[in-house]
Formats: structure tokens, C-alpha cells, sequence
């Protein structure tokens, strides 16, 4: 291969003169590439096959944090880049260190989160041979990585590690895994990151085409009953602002999904909030009876849906996204947009059309929203998870980041704590991954340092990744763990009850370790609280305490998400819209 | 119907398996599939024949290949006029007593023998699919011993070429 040899010394350095081409050690490649991707920490974990790797990293300025186990440092890459919009990265060690990030990269890939994940592997001499901690990542990693490499020669480090941060982090972003051979790490080459990435294959279209942007238009303007769906798309495209200013030029009622709360501030008077399986009556009767949807980065997941063909059955349907396979890959689609939520929301403004005449529509929306809010009935002196996520939400006036686990206690977050920015919310969507609330928040702090973070976790969920309180206790981190105690899977538990004849297979946790002195062992200030009358003041005090905190809620065991669509319905057929 | 994708894809390892794993998550179903170099050296097609499959389904495919960052461009050959064709080995009992009959039955094919031994001769038939099965099903009564078919290699035929994205109205692979 050329450029392998060690160049004579003064044609080094004229080289270097001229083209400020580095003459580098594999290891030293890729912090230098880390640098020059201004990569401001790093979650990881050392092993044989990283060595080399570890030892550039050693003392090189970027910040590197170590999690007590792989899943919990990609889980933690993926908090930071939800909350900056910046790639996470993540390294682990070949073989097991490598499979530990499986999950998050399933996780990253459903959810279309930017990583760099940075595996070592064996020798290019071994592979192939089951050398210890041999696996083919490669293999394993392909249907859950939007791309991935595995580097064969040190020259290569460059340009893969420019591909791989424009590709995990343009069009439909992603996590993308480098597999890196341990002798790679001490092969020499040259070092030059100003080449733009050559990428023929991977031209995402960013700016929509104007025809079908007018369509929208056009469509809009004779519409009776428009509705918006606002997705992450909005996020990703950082476009809440001009979101905002579409649907007052309109005013447009909007819908959310899990993953794009925030993108559209939940305290104006048209967020209908949250819709799908739990989502409120209003935003799903809005979803029902539309005559006109504007899919704004949504992936029209099934979760939102319910059964397609009760879903905006009478609407003509509108879908703007960056990833074109999204068009229309659920719901049949009149007016396809492909192109950037951002891009696509300015030229919308761009044209003016008469607004449409749907003030009917609206009232009669905002009054379902007014009469049909989220709700849950004090009975006795337990505490309500609802009423739970409401004070926590009252007390630190929504000005935090919220992080949660997966299950109930997830869509008691998603229903009752009002999201008015965007890049506050943290949630595993499309993977539902247990595990992922804890770590998470400790990678959204450190995207926001100066923010206070709670984490929302249920009692089952955090004990998948409660390792990562070490990290918490370690550094003192500002983040405020809170787990829903409900002794249980609860949302299995809740299916169990409804679609499974109170079967309780395997769903009760009765036995349950003792989570404060759980919290106390990782040197973390931890309290329980386990009656309604106690739970305000116990919020104030532990919110308003400085550093890190666990607070374990005792609440009541039986409570159920509601209004829930049950699976295999149309959005249409709600129950438990009231008490 | 049954999809003929042509795909150009970069000649990298890994990238077949890419392909593949796309298909198995997807759960769409190859019939057949080759893989050869162009006249790139540094790009590879494959031809791939989808099992039967309705428009949108097919879409969701092409789209889904686009979506790789080692594709570099799909053809969807199904409705255009295309050259495509297979080449099929055919080892079939033959005594040598009988041998003219299998002579005169493959020579409409236009298919050789490329080798003999005493008790049998092996055809090696092109053309498409259709034709190879004729010949296939015209050689078993006298006893097919082994059977290797390349699966389909197709380019559009030159007046249809660069109509790529475009999909013509109805089904008019040329057969010869
Ligand atoms: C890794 C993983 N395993 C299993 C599940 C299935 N699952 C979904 S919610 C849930 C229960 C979660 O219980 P808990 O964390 O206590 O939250 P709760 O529903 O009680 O609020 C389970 C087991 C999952 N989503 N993720
Ligand atoms: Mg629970």
C-alpha cells in the first residue's frame, strides 16, 4: 500500500510545510480526528484490543468519562447528542466490550440519533481466527448502524473518520461504528482532515423541492380541518422556532409524538399534546377527523397510528421528511416533501395562501383539549405517579432536562410534564430500551453542564443500569434520580391486567433492594418517600438540594396509563378518556 | 410481479452482505441474485429478481437500497426493455446410444455440450429464464443427474438506457 513507509526526515517536513499533512501514529489519528470534530468528551471503556487507543487518549485534553459498562457509555453518548444535536461517541474494546453497545446502537439507529462508535478489534494478522475477544462487530452491527468501516491500514483513519461524522450526523442522522484492529493503532501514515468526504453514494436531498412545497400549500389553503404532526424532524432540524411561527401565520392545531415533545412549546393554546396510544383525546380526535395532515418529521410509527386504516382515514396527507423511504412506507401519501423540516418550514413560510377556514375545527379541538385534559383521581394516601411527574414539573418550572426509562412511567412523563424547549426531553422511543433513563441523563449532563437534569426511571428499568450511579456519586453530578416505585413491570403489568385476565406472569416485584441505601453506597443523597402528603415537601427539599440526589416515590401499585388505544385499534376507539 | 433491480454498487468487502442483511430485516425475498465487476473496477452490479411483490412494497425496496451508503444507483429493470440472461449446466443421463436425441434437443436452444463421459453429457444453455426452464423441463425425462443455474445478469437495452428512475407502463422484457 503506498504512503506506508516512513517518509525520509526532510521530506517529512517539506511535506508538512506544504500541506500541513501530519506524518502520525494510527492512535494519535484518532484523537487528532476526535479534535478536529471538536469532540468534547467521550463515554467509553478500556480493554486489550483499545489499548494503543487509550494510551493516546491518556492526558490529551478531551474529556473522557468512564462508565461502569459499555452499555451504559453509549447509552450516555446518545443523552449528550439528544440534548446538543452534536454527535455522541462512544468507545468500547473488541468482543464483549463491542456487543455490550449493541442495544444503543439499536436504540440510536430506531430513534435516528448521531453516534460515533469506536470499537477496537484484534490484529488484521488474527481476525478470523477467533483470537480472544474476537467478534465480527462488523457483521453484528450492520442492520442497526446507519454505516459502519473497519479500518484496515492507519492511512485510512482520516477520511473514515470524516465520512463517519458527516454521515452519523446529516440527512436522517445515525450512529455509525468504526472497528478498529489493534495494530492499525500503531501503523504510521499521514494525516490530513481537509478533504471534504467523497461520499457519491450518500447525497441526502436537504432542501425540498418547491413544486411539492406548494402543493402543501395549495392543499392547506382549501383544508377544513388541518392538523400539524410535529415529530422529531422538528428537532433534528432545529426548526421549533419557525414551527412556531407556522402555526400562529395559520393558526394550525398541533399534534406531538413521544419523540418530538418540545419541539413545539406544550403551554401554547393550539399543542394538543401528545398523541397514539396514550396520547390525548384531542390530539387523537384531531388525528382522526383531519382533512388535511402535515406530517412534519414524524415516521407515522405504529404507536402513534393504531390501526392504519383508522388513522386520518379522511385527510389528505402531506409528509415532509429528510429520509424518503419514510414517505409513505405506513400511510399512503398525497403530497410527498422529502428535504429538511427546517428548510421545508421556511419556504412554507415563504408563500402565502389564505388561511384556511377551519375556526371551527379549532374551537371544537380546544375544547376537547379543555374538557378531556390528561387526569388521574386522588383515592386514598398513596402517592399518584401523575401527580408525581406534575409536582416535579411545578417545582423546577419545567427548566430541566428530563430523562426517563421505559414503561409507565415514561408516558406519565410524556403526559404530565409540560415540554416548552426543545432539547429537554430524553426518551428511548422506537426501541423502548429499559436501561437507557440513567445513563442518558449522565450524557445529557454533559452536554449542559449548568443544567439540572432529573432522571425518571422506573424500579425495574433503573436496576438494568444502576451501575452508572458510580459515575453519578464519582463526579457529583447535578442529577436528580427519581424512581417510580410501583413494585413492578408495571407496564406489563398494566397489559397483564387489561389483555391477560389479571395474569400476573412474572410482572410483581414484591421483593425490591433497599433503594436508598442503594443510593447511599454510591455516596449519593438519597431519601423515600411513600405518602401523598409528604410528597411536596419532600420534591422541594430534594430538588432544591445542590449535587446529585435519589429519591425513591412509593407509589401506588395498581395505577394504569390511561387514555390508552388499545393495540390493535383505531385511534378512534380511546378508553379511558375521563375518570 | 417479479422486480429485476440492477444495482451498482462500490466493490468493497462487506457490501453484499449489507445487501443481504437490508433484505432479511426487511423481510423482502431474493429470488436470485449475481454479483459481477463492471467495467469499473471499483464498482460492482448486482442483479437482483425480487419474488412477486406489489408496487409499494418494490418502492419501499428501491428506496431502501438508495438509502445505502454503498449504492451508488438502482435501476428498476422490470418494465424497460432489458438484455437478460442466465446461463444454466445441465448434467444429463445420455448413453451413448442415445446421445443424438439430447443433440437435437438442445440445438433449438441454441445450448453446447460442454462435457461428456460415458454414461451422461452436461448442456450449458443461456438465455433467460424461461428458455432455460423449457430446456430444463425438455431434458427430465431422461434424468437431470446435477443442475447449476448462474441466476440473472441483465443491463437495459440501449435504447432504454438512462430511462432509469422512470418506469415504463407495461412489462416488455425483450425475450430471443
Ligand atoms: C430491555 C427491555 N426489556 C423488556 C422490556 C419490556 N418492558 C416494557 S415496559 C416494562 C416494565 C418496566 O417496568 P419499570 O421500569 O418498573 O417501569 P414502569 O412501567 O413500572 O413504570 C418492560 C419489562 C423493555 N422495554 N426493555
Ligand atoms: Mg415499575
Amino acid at each position: 500500500m503506498p504512503g506506508i513507509s516512513k517518509p525520509a526526515d526532510d521530506e517529512m517536513l517539506s511535506r508538512t510545510g506544504e500541506t500541513g499533512a501530519l506524518w502520525m501514529k494510527g492512535a494519535d489519528m484518532v484523537v487528532e480526528a476526535l479534535r478536529r470534530e471538536q469532540v468534547e468528551v467521550i463515554f467509553g471503556y478500556p480493554g486489550g484490543a483499545v489499548l494503543p487507543l487509550y494510551d493516546a487518549l491518556y492526558q490529551c485534553g478531551i474529556r473522557h468519562v468512564l462508565t461502569r459498562h459499555e452499555q451504559g457509555a453509549i447509552h450516555a453518548a446518545e443523552g449528550y447528542a439528544r440534548v446538543t444535536g452534536k454527535p455522541g461517541v462512544v468507545i468500547a474494546t473488541s468482543g464483549p466490550g463491542a456487543t455490550n453497545l449493541v442495544t444503543g446502537l439499536a436504540d440510536a439507529m430506531m430513534d435516528s440519533i448521531p453516534l460515533v462508535a469506536i470499537t477496537g478489534q484484534v490484529a488484521k494478522t488474527v481476525i478470523g481466527t477467533d483470537a480472544f475477544q474476537e467478534t465480527s462487530i462488523i457483521g453484528i452491527s450492520t442492520p442497526i448502524t446507519k454505516h459502519n468501516y473497519q479500518i484496515r491500514h492507519a492511512s485510512e483513519i482520516p477520511k473514515v473518520f470524516k465520512e463517519a461524522f458527516h454521515i452519523a450526523n446529516s440527512g436522517r442522522k445515525g450512529p455509525v461504528l468504526i472497528d478498529i484492529p489493534k495494530d492499525v493503532s500503531g501503523e504510521e501514515a499521514w494525516f490530513t482532515y481537509d478533504d471534504p468526504p467523497q461520499l457519491p453514494g450518500y447525497q441526502p436531498t436537504v432542501v425540498p423541492h418547491h413544486m411539492q412545497i406548494r402543493k402543501l400549500m395549495h392543499g392547506l389553503q382549501h383544508a377544513k380541518r388541518p392538523v400539524i404532526l410535529a415529530g422529531a424532524g422538528v428537532l433534528h432540524a432545529r426548526a421549533t422556532d419557525k414551527l412556531l411561527a407556522f402555526v400562529e401565520k395559520y393558526q394550525l392545531p398541533v399534534v406531538q409524538t413521544l419523540l418530538g415533545l418540545g419541539g413545539f412549546p406544550a403551554s401554547h393554546p393550539l399543542c394538543l399534546g401528545m398523541g397514539g396510544m396514550h396520547g390525548s383525546a384531542a390530539a387523537n380526535k384531531a388525528l382522526y377527523e383531519t382533512d388535511f395532515l402535515i406530517n412534519l418529521g414524524a415516521r407515522f410509527d405504529d404507536r402513534l397510528t393504531g390501526k392504519l386504516e383508522h388513522f386520518a382515514p379522511n385527510a389528505m396527507v402531506a409528509h415532509i421528511d429528510i429520509d424518503p423511504a419514510e414517505i409513505g412506507k405506513n400511510v399512503p401519501t398525497d403530497i410527498p416533501v422529502v428535504g429538511d423540516v427546517g428548510e421545508a418550514l421556511e419556504m412554507m413560510l415563504g408563500i402565502d395562501v389564505p388561511p384556511p377556514d377551519a375556526a371551527a375545527w379549532r374551537e371544537e379541538l380546544l375544547r376537547v383539549k379543555r374538557e378531556l385534559p390528561f387526569w388521574w383521581v386522588q383515592d386514598g394516601p398513596a402517592i399518584k405517579p401523575q401527580r408525581l411527574i406534575a409536582e416535579i414539573a411545578r417545582i423546577t418550572k419545567g427548566d430541566v432536562i428530563v430523562t426517563t426509562d421505559v414503561g409507565q412511567h415514561q408516558m406519565w412523563a410524556a403526559q404530565f410534564f409540560p415540554l416548552n424547549q426543545p432539547d429537554r426531553w430524553v426518551t428511548s422511543g422506537g426501541l423502548g430500551t429499559m436501561g437507557f433513563g440513567l445513563p442518558a441523563a449522565i450524557g445529557a449532563h454533559f452536554g449542559h453542564p449548568d443544567k439540572q437534569v432529573v432522571a425518571i426511571l422506573g424500579d425495574a428499568g433503573f436496576q438494568m443500569t444502576l451501575q452508572e450511579l458510580a459515575v453519578i456519586g464519582e463526579h457529583q453530578l447535578p442529577i436528580k434520580v427519581v424512581i417510580v416505585n410501583n413494585s413492578a413491570l408495571g407496564m406489563v403489568r398494566q397489559w397483564q391486567e387489561l389483555f391477560h385476565g389479571e395474569r400476573y406472569s412474572e410482572s410483581l416485584l414484591p421483593w425490591q433492594p433497599d433503594f436508598v441505601k442503594l443510593g447511599e453506597a454510591y455516596r449519593i443523597p438519597s431519601m423515600r418517600v411513600e405518602r401523598d402528603d409528604e410528597l411536596t415537601s419532600a420534591l422541594e427539599a430534594f430538588l432544591g438540594q445542590p449535587g446529585p440526589g435519589l429519591l425513591e416515590c412509593v407509589v401506588d401499585p395498581n395505577e394504569n396509563v390511561y387514555p390508552m388505544v388499545a393495540p390493535g385499534t383505531g385511534i378512534h376507539q380511546m378508553v379511558g378518556v375521563k375518570p | 410481479m417479479t422486480p429485476v433491480l440492477s444495482v451498482l454498487v462500490h466493490n468493497k468487502p462487506g457490501v453484499l452482505n449489507r445487501i443481504t442483511a437490508l433484505f432479511m430485516r426487511k423481510g423482502f425475498n431474493i429470488q436470485s441474485l449475481t454479483v459481477c465487476i463492471t467495467e469499473n473496477p471499483e464498482i460492482s452490479r448486482m442483479t437482483i429478481v425480487m419474488s412477486d411483490m406489489d408496487e409499494a412494497a418494490l418502492e419501499q425496496v428501491i428506496k431502501q437500497l438508495h438509502k445505502q451508503i454503498d449504492v451508488l444507483k438502482v435501476t428498476d429493470l422490470t418494465d424497460q426493455a432489458m438484455v437478460a440472461r442466465e446461463l444454466a449446466l445441465i448434467r444429463v443421463n445420455s448413453p451413448i446410444a442415445e446421445r443424438a436425441v439430447i443433440h437435437s434437443l438442445i440445438e433449438p436452444f441454441r445450448a453446447n455440450i460442454v462435457d461428456v463421459g460415458r454414461e451422461t453429457v452436461t448442456v450449458q444453455v443461456t438465455g433467460d429464464a424461461e428458455k432455460i426452464d423449457a430446456l430444463i423441463a425438455l431434458l427430465r425425462p431422461y434424468g437431470i443427474r446435477e443442475l447449476a443455474r448462474t441466476g440473472l445478469t441483465a443491463l437495459p437495452r440501449e435504447a432504454a438506457a438512462g430511462a432509469d428512475a422512470k418506469r415504463a407502463g407495461e412489462a416488455q422484457v425483450l425475450h430471443i
